[in-house]
Order: C-alpha cells, then structure tokens, then sequence
C-alpha cells in the first residue's frame, strides 16, 4: 500500500516488480497507466501542466487506498501520479492493484482511478499548438462514476 | 515533487487561506493569512464573504457552486463549519488521472 506524487516517470514493470517482490498470496495483478493524448477534440496539444495540492493529494490518495482496501480482498495496491509539465504521450498516472484472486483485482483498480478522478486534488492545464491554454473541466461522468461505486456495497 | 511544509504557524486567530489552478490565477494568490471578520460560520459563508470582497475575489467567486472547499485538507461542504480550520483551500473541481 503506498502513494506517490513526482514529477519523475515511472517504469511499469519495474514497480510492479518492486510491488510483487516476495508476496506469493498474490495470484492477479492489475494495471492501469493514464497517459497525454495529443489532441483535444482535434486541436493538437503541446504540453499538459499538472498541479497539485501537497499535502491534501498524499491524504488523500492514502483515504483512497485505505477504502479500496475495506471493499476489495486486496494484498497490496500502488498510486503513482505525476505533476508538473507533461507532454502528449508522457505517463500521468499509474494504478496497480494485487490481489490473491483476478475479480478484486481489477475491481479495485477501477474504483481506485474513479475515485482519484472524483476526490485526489490534481488539476489538469492544456497548452495548445496556437500557444492557448485552458484549464481541464471536470467531467459530470467522472463524479457520476464515483456516485456508482459510493452506491456500490462489496 | 518536492514541497515544503508550510513551518509557520498562523497567528492567534489567523487562518491560512489557499487558492489552486484558476482560482489562484484569477485572484493572483496562492495563499495568504489573514483574521476573518466574525460572523462566518461555515464553508458557506466564506464563499459569500469571497464573493463580496471586492476585486478580484469578487469575480473569481462569482460563482461559488464551481468552487470546492478544502479545510485541513480534507474535503468539505458549503454546510460545513470552520470552526476547527488552520487552512482553507478553495479550487475548482478536480480534474487528475
């Protein structure tokens, strides 16, 4: 169980290594890594700036992870997540779930993105080729994803 | 990234008040201390207080149902009281993932 914040990327395989190492309950490992898209509705990105919140993003992700824990049979779990300046097709985020079996597995990572989406203060600006910027809007779905797993009893 | 904790403590009565991404530009501040004036109870009111502080709080709070609330880093409601608040962020929706 762990959180990270960095501006550095990350090496899937090697976390998940690191991860696994030594734990032989785990039977299922599941991965979800959220990367820059080079376009938005057809206008080419340049760059997307991540800020965030220090000290309420760490909390945070770690409430996240905690509830995981409680609804799924997990053995052990990794949020990376990346600020500062990205550019399309650089990492932003990555989620590893390990469980003894596959179901909890990937259930849990999925609540644990929906969740990072909904509650993890992170805020996305784009840069665009014409050199405009914009501040990412958030999304009605991803609140409404949220909505689902609250509602949700495992 | 690494930040650094914020080591000093606010006066008797003071609060910290913390803006993020188009908050924060909108009232050209990330953070400030200040005394609130009394009478603001809860996540609500501070919201009003903002929207009538003048420019460029003002407009950056024009429309505080965009706006979520933070106090010691935890989420909190318009209904909630900052009666125990050391800091209080105001952003706008989260967008991370």
């Amino acid at each position: 169980m762990s959180v990270r914040v960095s501006t550095a990327d990350f090496d899937v395989s090697e976390e998940m290594n690191r991860l696994t190492a030594g734990n032989t309950e785990i039977g299922g490992v599941a991965l979800f890594a959220g990367k820059v898209r080079g376009d938005v509705n057809g206008e080419a990105l340049t760059s997307m700036t991540l800020e965030h919140y220090p000290g309420m993003t760490e909390a945070e992700l770690e409430r996240i992870e905690g509830e995981a824990q409680r609804r799924f049979e997990l053995s052990t779990s990794l949020i990376i997540h990346r600020v500062g300046e990205l550019k399309p097709g650089d990492n932003i985020v990555l989620v590893i779930t390990c469980a003894p079996h596959r179901k909890h597995a990937f259930a849990a990572a999925e609540f644990l993105m929906d969740y990072l989406k909904m509650y993890a203060p992170f805020w996305k600006k784009e840069t665009f080729a014409s050199g405009a910027t914009r501040w990412v809007d958030a999304r009605e779905s991803d609140d409404e994803a949220a909505a689902a797993w609250a509602a949700y009893s495992e | 990234m690494t930040e650094k904790p914020n080591t000093e403590k606010p006066g008797a009565g003071e609060i910290v008040l913390r803006y993020f991404a188009w908050l924060r530009e909108r009232t050209g501040v990330s953070e400030e201390r200040l005394t609130l004036p009394p009478g603001i109870l809860t996540v609500g009111d501070l919201l009003l207080w903002q929207s009538q502080r003048g420019h460029p709080f003002d407009q950056a709070f024009a429309k505080p149902e965009a706006i979520r609330v933070a106090i010691n880093h935890t989420h909190a409601k318009p209904a909630a009281s900052i009666a125990s608040a050391r800091e209080i962020a105001f952003f706008p929706p989260v967008t991370g993932g």
